[in-house]
């Protein structure tokens, strides 16, 4: 097997990654345009309740999956309360802000309680190492990686596609005002999606320490990565999301491979293509 | 002062020439820029690159607080300024005021070729350009390590001093005046600018761009002239940066620098002129002093400042301001 | 409203007047690192060392006390350092100028301290031109060209023929890039192929796979620490390299301490170079390593070495000059200056006025259960070839 392969394999969880750190944000955006900046710092928050749980509780790692997502995504339903509600009919430039305002202070926290330096995870040993196929290693963490996002995503588009939930939240999106004629309870709808979308983040950020690290810095790092794949898929569409995911993961990587020199350009340009062929995202709807 | 309603729509001009008398809270900012000289002669360094960063500041609000492009690459002219009043001066010719016309010169020329990208998109796709266009400069300024120093920053910097007489020091007294004269003289032009005919057409675009072609007025030109005066403008605020600091790194342009005179422009309130300036000054002096009082954890106090003024002070600093003096002229 | 503003700004002015109150016999060190953003940590490490040596041997230098101004430069921001150095002097009446983290800060400050004749002490950064900047500026970590080059001709007197590198695509990383291959071919090796990555690249398995097509004895990798060493050591598991057919070759922060407990195994076998390692076996390294281990929980690394180094070059140069901060005196009580330090022998070269020490090889093998850096070769009394350039 040419090794191209394995490069793209990398890519692809990687893409995978991206993908559950964005989707929420694309979904919340969409439905609500309320532009929440400080939505990898619910990743970076599920990232650091795993490591703690690991760490000091000694929590195997499975067991903090689950706790990384209903942490971060209960401190959202919190900070929705206290703070994001009263935004959602201010200017974007406003909860630009207040986002940017909560970024900071989840930096500075962190760096407080953990330090600046990296956080590790001990991978449970069915985990590590890899799987010779046919000539190539494939790490076994990236494929229980690949095969989590997918389940998520069947999950995800199965609720969106099948149940009344998904049905209320598609209309939402699609036209607000309608929605709430009909009579949908439309900040409450939004209050649950903004939960849910942050508990991916937080998720994601958990398994992306195996990946990318993870440091109170981590909060800003990714948001542009964030950012790209929520424009590039257009807001409100979880297919969307994953397309962009998966193109930027393994453009970058087949980029980096086979053209290195313009290997940091390359995720930029490629947005930038992407953008002034479709501004409103591969699948977006305005 | 460009969100108050036209009273009379037959009268324009009046309105204009309203609009451009000096109020006494004008005439009080700029004298009291005047005091870092005499008060804390010690702090004149910091009030210079507070003075470069408001003027960044008001060039975003031209095209930001003014025509609604908001734009997360803004520094790229900023940088480029930096970078050709550096290059300038590391050639050979440290001479301040030319090297400020060639400055603006590039950065105008690249805001302009940049600006038929800009008029074209809106919303989020435009965020996003703007941004990928400011990441992929500092990608390539940072391959064009033999031109621009790469990650080391430019060397050989050296500033002559300004009309032959006034050295750029330790002390800071000719930087800080070099900045803020600097500051004043295109803060009156961008003055005049906004309160013209081109300004209301600015506002009209910023407010409804659906509407602007249905009332005769064209939106594309409009877009592309203010963005390469916004261009012009940070060029030479850039310029002056590498003038004064006798440096030039590939931060100029980067994306932080970018993003934080993005939070100083809402902190202060956009749209209104000052609103740049009073948001740089607050934001740079806090961070100053957060970060002297506790270099490790200044991020957390910035970020509750953030915070405090957007749930307190709608609209930024200037907007609460003026929404507290509407309301106390109100009551009384 | 009116009573907001005021209370407002007479906070401001006392803040503001939070100046030097300026006593005669104090001596005042400013330290100026980048304590926030995203080098953070290295920051951390150093300003722990220094308080190690400050604990250790008390505040008072030669009959005067020392005192300590910390500034933060956020990172990356020559504009800031610069105007920072600027304000400890004017402002805060600093004598010393230390710390020194990220090069292009430190060469901004270059300009202020050669125009103020202050005595500046570089603690980290590593490239060469730095100490040109200034007369009165001296070194205590190491130059790029000082352990590249050095490792360079080692790995081409030890059996390695051939060398593809990958470095990061900035400064220091090119640096070490341009060094390394020029001490290998200098002693008669060959390079097949390097690469450049972006800065801030996650994921590495694109270009780990382009130097394993190249079949090299040996792949040198240079990257800066933080989440990237262990993600290259992952990516070099999992594309397969054979560590018996090729051996992988670095810097220090390439084996760092966090990365070898995140690679696992992946790391055995790496060969890096570095002039300092908390594993060094001295009795005087042991000391510092265990004190520092008291009070902070962590192992030192080359950041804390270099500001306690750094501590000890500014009390040494003090106690010759008897409290004397004058500029000239400093640097000429530091130039030919040298001690023995937990990292080894190191002194100060009077004509560079920049640091001559120990490089040391190390390769990672299991100690115990873990996983460390084990000396197992070095070269003593290196300069900075960087110097002959110029």
């Amino acid at each position: 097997m040419p090794p191209v392969f394995g490069v793209l394999f990398d890519g692809v969880a990687y893409g995978m990654v991206l993908f559950l750190m964005s989707v929420g944000l694309s979904v919340t955006l969409g439905m609500m345009n309320f532009v929440n900046l400080a939505h990898c710092s619910f990743a970076m928050l599920g990232g650091f309740v795993t490591v703690t749980l690991i760490n000091a509780f000694g929590w195997p790692f499975f067991a903090t999956l689950p706790a990384a997502f209903i942490a971060a995504a209960l401190a959202s339903v919190v900070l929705e309360r206290i703070f994001f509600r009263r935004f959602y009919n201010a200017s974007e430039l406003e909860q630009c802000l207040l986002t940017i305002g909560i970024v900071f202070v989840s930096i500075a926290a962190a760096a407080y309680i953990y330090g600046t330096d990296q956080q590790l995870v001990q991978l449970p040993a069915y985990l590590r190492g890899s799987i010779d196929f046919e000539g190539l290693n494939f790490a076994v963490y990236r494929l229980f990686l690949i095969a989590i996002a997918l389940l998520i995503t069947v999950a995800l588009v199965v609720m969106v596609e099948t149940t009344r939930f998904g049905a209320q939240v598609r209309a939402a999106v699609n036209n607000q005002r309608m929605a709430r004629g009909l009579g949908i309870n439309v900040d409450g709808l939004f209050a649950v999606t903004f939960a849910l979308g942050s508990g991916l983040a937080g998720l994601g950020g958990a398994l992306a320490i195996e990946i990318v690290g993870l440091d109170p810095s981590f909060a800003l790092t990714y948001l542009i990565y964030v950012l790209i794949v929520v424009s590039v898929g257009g807001l409100g569409s979880i297919s969307g999301s994953f397309a962009a995911a998966m193109l930027l993961g393994v453009s970058d990587v087949a980029g980096k491979y086979y053209v290195p020199a313009i290997g940091a350009f390359l995720i930029y340009l490629v947005m930038i293509v992407l953008l002034m062929w479709r501004p409103s995202g591969l699948f977006g709807r305005r | 002062m460009s969100s108050a309603t036209i009273g009379d729509p037959v009268r324009p001009v009046q309105y204009l020439q309203a609009q451009m008398r000096w109020r006494w809270p004008e005439i009080v900012f700029w004298l009291a820029t005047l005091l870092p000289f005499v008060l804390t002669p010690s702090y004149l360094i910091l009030a210079s690159q507070i003075a470069i960063t408001a003027l960044f500041a008001l060039s975003l609000d031209l095209i930001l607080g003014f025509c609604g492009i908001v734009s997360l690459g803004h520094a790229a002219y900023f940088g480029l300024g930096a970078y050709t009043a550096g290059l300038l001066s590391k050639w050979g010719w440290g001479e301040p005021l030319t090297g400020l016309m060639l400055a603006a010169l590039t950065a105008g020329l690249f805001g302009f070729l940049t600006s038929f990208i800009i008029a074209r998109f809106r919303h989020l796709a435009l965020i996003m350009i703007t941004l990928g266009i400011g990441l992929v400069l500092q990608e390539a300024a940072n391959s064009a390590g033999w031109i621009t120093g790469g990650f080391d920053g430019l060397q050989g910097i050296h500033t002559w001093p300004i009309l032959g007489r006034f050295r750029f020091d330790l002390y800071g007294y000719t930087d800080y005046g070099y900045s803020l004269a600097g500051l004043f003289l295109i803060f009156l032009i961008a003055r005049r600018l906004v309160h013209s005919p081109f300004g209301l057409a600015l506002c009209g675009i910023r407010d409804n761009v659906e509407r602007m072609p249905a009332i005769g007025a064209s939106t594309h030109a409009h877009i592309q002239t203010i963005y390469t005066i916004a261009a012009i403008i940070a060029g030479i605020a850039g310029a002056m940066l590498a003038q004064t600091s006798e440096t030039v790194s590939l931060e100029t342009l980067g994306f932080q620098r970018s993003a934080d005179v993005l939070v100083m422009l809402i902190l202060g309130g956009t749209g209104r002129l000052y609103g740049g300036l009073i948001g740089a000054a607050v934001y740079m002096v806090a961070r100053d002093q957060f970060s002297g009082l506790n270099p490790q954890y200044w991020y957390f106090w910035i970020g509750l400042l953030l915070i405090a003024v957007v749930m307190l002070l709608p609209n930024g600093i200037l907007g609460g301001l003026s929404l507290l003096t509407r309301r106390a002229k109100a009551a009384s | 409203m009116q009573k907001i503003l005021c209370g407002a700004a007479a906070v401001l002015a006392a803040l503001l007047c939070i100046g030097s109150a300026n006593a005669v016999d104090t001596i005042k060190l400013a330290l100026i690192m980048c304590y926030s953003g995203q080098f953070a940590d290295t920051a951390t490490q150093m300003d722990d060392a220094i308080k190690l040596y400050v604990k250790q041997n008390g505040d008072t230098v030669a009959g005067k006390k020392l005192e300590f101004i910390r500034k933060d430069t956020g990172g990356i921001a020559p504009d800031v350092a610069k105007r920072l150095a600027q304000e400890a002097i004017v402002r805060d009446h600093a004598d010393i100028l230390g710390g020194w983290i990220l090069t292009p800060n430190a060469l901004a400050a270059g300009d202020v301290s050669k125009e103020a004749k202050k005595f500046m002490v570089v603690m980290n950064a590593a490239t060469s031109i730095i100490t040109t900047k200034s007369p009165y500026i001296t070194r205590t970590s190491s130059t790029t060209p000082q352990l590249n080059y050095t490792f360079g001709t080692w790995a081409a007197k030890h059996g390695i023929k051939t060398v593809y590198t990958m470095v990061s695509d900035y400064g220091p990383g090119i640096d070490a890039e341009t060094w390394f291959q020029k001490g290998f071919k200098d002693a008669g090796g060959q390079i097949v192929g390097s690469v450049r990555f972006p800065v801030a690249n996650p994921d590495f398995s694109a270009f780990v796979q382009a130097a394993k097509d190249k079949s090299p004895d040996a792949i040198y990798i240079w990257i800066p620490g933080g989440a990237q060493p262990a993600a290259v050591g992952k990516a070099l598991a999992e594309r397969g390299i054979d560590r018996s057919k090729t051996k992988i070759l670095g810097q220090d922060a390439l084996a760092q301490e966090s990365a070898l407990k995140n690679m696992g195994d992946a790391g055995l076998g790496i060969i890096t170079v570095a002039f300092y390692d908390y594993n060094h076996q001295s009795p005087t390294n042991a000391a510092f390593v265990k004190a520092y281990n008291d009070d902070y929980h962590r192992n030192p690394d080359i950041f804390s070495i270099g500001g306690y180094d750094g501590m000890h070059m500014i009390y040494a140069a003090l106690q010759k000059t008897n409290g004397n901060t004058d500029g000239d005196a400093l640097i000429a009580a530091a130039k030919g200056m040298s001690w023995e330090s937990p990292r080894g022998p190191l002194s100060i070269d009077p004509d560079t006025r920049d640091i001559v020490q120990t490089v040391y090889i190390r390769r990672v093998e299991k100690v115990g259960n873990e996983l460390r850096n084990v000396e197992f070769d070095k070269v003593e009394n290196v300069k900075d070839p960087g110097h002959m350039q110029q």
